[in-house]
């Protein structure tokens, strides 16, 4: 065989059916497929877990294990839900959640967005530098800010009666405070990955565009957003997830527990409910659910937008 | 419609020059091709036409125009790229509408504008379209048709046939010319294929290093060309070279070629006669090289002796790659030929079509007289 020319394997290669071809491939594959299912079961199992347990009574959690309810389907209930949206307040929480989390990441993809085309695709003075300085706060850790945000945040705080936003506009324990700190945080990340995508775009599409007659504001709507949807859609399941699941910034800067978001809420149920972990699993499920139905729903994008960038054309 | 002005343009890119000194008439009408190799700066000198790069030095007059100031979208030019640059997430029809629509053109204009440039161009059913779905040479046709909806003064082509097979290549050379008559506007078109150039154009520019080398109809640059330069790009398979001296009486000069000579053709015994006894350039290309037992001799045939290397043969004729004083050269001779790689054969020079450069400055010698 070693001595054959590649033609003449070629030509011995050649009556071999496609289902043997298929079926060997498959074969070659399969430590892969194996290791993968292995390794996704392994780090579904949390979550499952958690899912069930939230379903089953305290007297069951504290006697069995979860993977018991499986034998006992009919022992499952919806109590634990039931006295964590109505007594502890989680409904208002989530509600307080959606409007800390969905601004916060709508913010970030508007001004990122501008950001990045500019520095991509707009010459002005000092553009690479602004750009480094930008990608430089990336290494700056979120609770070095804290402390300067918190005192600056007390120091310009707006009071006003509003329906919805509580009782303060701008300061601590506000939602617009929440949203231009998580902005902030957010925007470094934001403008990177996205000036990195844009920039991946073929000149030769804005250079046509100009000669069409373009202006930026119609290049960046015409051609880079719809273009960009893979990267936009990424950065928003990230965004969105990083609000959501935020606790120290929460902890730091909403002082009134009437606007707490889940994860704060949650914090504070370990440490009231220690031991009643029923009711501990519901709280924690009701604040997984919304970012599993939005992952899930752009996880096409997600997959693509990873990769956006990687590989240029 | 408009005659585009090159008044001594140079473009650096910080210490590089990719233009320098470029002065060039291009009249109304005409389809001019930009030719040289990569990095020569013959897209640099384009895309400064279309506003896509900012002159160092010198004008651009569009017209009476000076547009030097003027944004790339009121040049009233249209680019053809050689990406092509469709907009994929368009449809055929929204990527030629595209401009219209954005300078206000009514919509009925529209639709009219673009019906007619896709019926020109024979892709009326691929309007729905989206570029992904479209082969090589449909999207050629569409970045033309998104070109020609627009109605320009000035069609620029960068390289737009480099993306396509060699026989979509000469089948898109033909409509290409076709479409510069049917519209009378005036092309100009970047290419380092000689042969595009050679086959569509009014007027060839050729450049090298960023200076323009020579200006003129494909004819004229094939049969007089300029400098070594010139010599070498025009024509396919390239002029032979030789290192040569000039010697003998006046009645009798010829060249010295080391271990061959051939004598100077009566006519160009003037030209030479200030090089008598030193170096020249002497260049003869492949097609007037014959195989004498295949082809009549010229009149003034200069045999020479040579070692056949390769032998290639291309079915209308044979390219017969030969050494002679081990210095190779080709000749495009009848494909009766019996010559074989490793036999010595004889060739015959037709010295009435020498070509001589001076070997300092590479300028053709004699220029400007009858040959």
């Amino acid at each position: 065989m070693a001595r054959r020319n590649p033609s003449t394997a070629a030509v011995t290669a050649a009556p071999l059916t496609l289902a043997l071809r298929t079926g060997r491939r498959l074969a070659g594959r399969m430590p892969l497929h194996l290791a993968l299912i292995g390794l996704m079961v392994l780090w579904s199992i949390p979550t499952i877990a958690l899912l069930v347990s939230s379903f089953r009574e305290a007297t069951a959690i504290a006697s069995s294990g979860w993977w018991n309810a499986i034998k006992e389907p009919l022992d499952l209930t919806v109590d634990n839900y039931q006295r964590v949206l109505e007594k502890q307040g989680m409904a208002r929480a989530f509600f307080n959640s959606v409007i800390i989390t969905v601004p916060s990441t709508v913010l970030v993809i508007l001004v990122a967005a501008w950001a990045a085309y500019a520095f991509a695709w707009m010459k002005f003075p000092a553009r690479n530098v602004l750009f480094l300085l930008m990608v430089a706060l990336l290494v700056v850790p979120v609770q070095m800010t804290l402390i300067p945000v918190l005192r600056l945040y007390t120091d310009v705080t707006v009071d006003a009666e509003l329906p919805i936003l509580g009782g303060r506009i701008f300061g601590t324990s506000s939602f617009v405070g929440m949203w231009m700190a998580h902005t902030a945080y957010g925007l470094p990340f934001a403008i990177y990955l996205l000036r990195n995508f844009f920039g991946s775009l073929p000149r030769d599409l804005f250079e046509s565009a100009y000669l069409d007659g373009a202006s930026d504001l119609r290049v960046f709507f015409r051609i880079v957003l719809p273009l960009s949807m893979p990267a936009i859609s990424a950065l928003a399941i990230f965004q969105f997830l990083w609000v959501w699941n935020d606790l120290l910034v929460a902890l730091i800067l909403l002082g009134d527990p009437s606007l707490a978001p889940m994860t704060l809420k949650i914090s504070n149920l370990v440490s009231s409910f220690g031991t009643n972990y029923q009711v501990l699993t519901a709280a924690a499920f009701i604040s997984m659910a919304l970012p599993l139905v939005i992952f899930f729903a752009l996880q096409r994008y997600f997959v693509q937008g990873i990769l956006a960038g990687a590989v240029k054309g | 419609m408009a005659t585009v002005t090159y008044d001594h343009v140079t473009k650096r890119f910080e210490s590089v020059v990719a233009v320098n000194d470029f002065n060039l008439e291009i009249p109304d009408k005409e389809f001019l091709v930009l030719v040289g190799p990569s990095g020569c700066g013959k897209s640099t000198a384009l895309r400064l036409l279309a506003g896509l790069e900012e002159i160092t030095e010198g004008n651009i007059y569009i017209g009476d125009r000076l547009v030097n100031r003027v944004a790339a979208k009121d040049r009233d030019i249209a680019m053809v790229f050689q990406s092509y640059a469709l907009y994929p997430h368009m449809s055929v029809h929204d990527n030629m509408a595209f401009g219209l629509s954005l300078r206000k053109t009514p919509k009925e204009e529209i639709q009219q504008r673009v019906h007619e440039a896709a019926q020109i161009l024979g892709i009326e059913e691929l309007l729905r379209r989206k570029p992904r779905q479209l082969s090589g040479g449909q999207r050629q046709r569409v970045a033309l048709g998104r070109a020609i909806v627009r109605d320009p003064a000035v069609f620029l082509l960068d390289e737009p046939l480099s993306n396509l097979d060699a026989k979509l290549r000469v089948q898109t050379r033909a409509e290409l010319s076709k479409l510069h008559q049917r519209l009378g506007t005036t092309f100009i078109y970047v290419t380092h294929d000689q042969v595009e150039a050679m086959t569509m154009a009014t007027r060839i520019a050729v450049m090298k290093d960023g200076l323009l080398q020579q200006v003129g109809a494909p004819q004229e640059l094939y049969d007089r060309p300029h400098n070594v330069f010139v010599a070498g790009f025009i024509g396919s398979p390239a002029m032979n070279f030789f290192q040569a001296i000039v010697k003998g009486p006046r009645g009798k000069m010829h060249l010295d070629i080391g271990s061959f000579r051939v004598p100077v053709s009566v006519s160009r015994v003037n030209d030479l006669l200030p090089y008598l006894g030193k170096e020249v350039i002497f260049g003869i290309r492949p097609e007037n090289i014959c195989d004498p037992e295949c082809q009549p001799p010229s009149t003034e045939a200069a045999p020479v002796t040579a070692m056949v290397d390769v032998t290639e043969v291309m079915g209308s004729e044979v390219f017969l790659h030969l050494v002679a004083d081990g210095k190779p050269f080709l000749a495009r001779v009848d494909p009766r030929t019996t010559a074989r790689p490793g036999q010595e054969i004889r060739v015959e020079f037709d010295m009435a079509r020498l070509h001589a450069f001076d070997p300092t400055t590479e300028q053709a010698i004699g220029l400007g007289e009858k040959r």
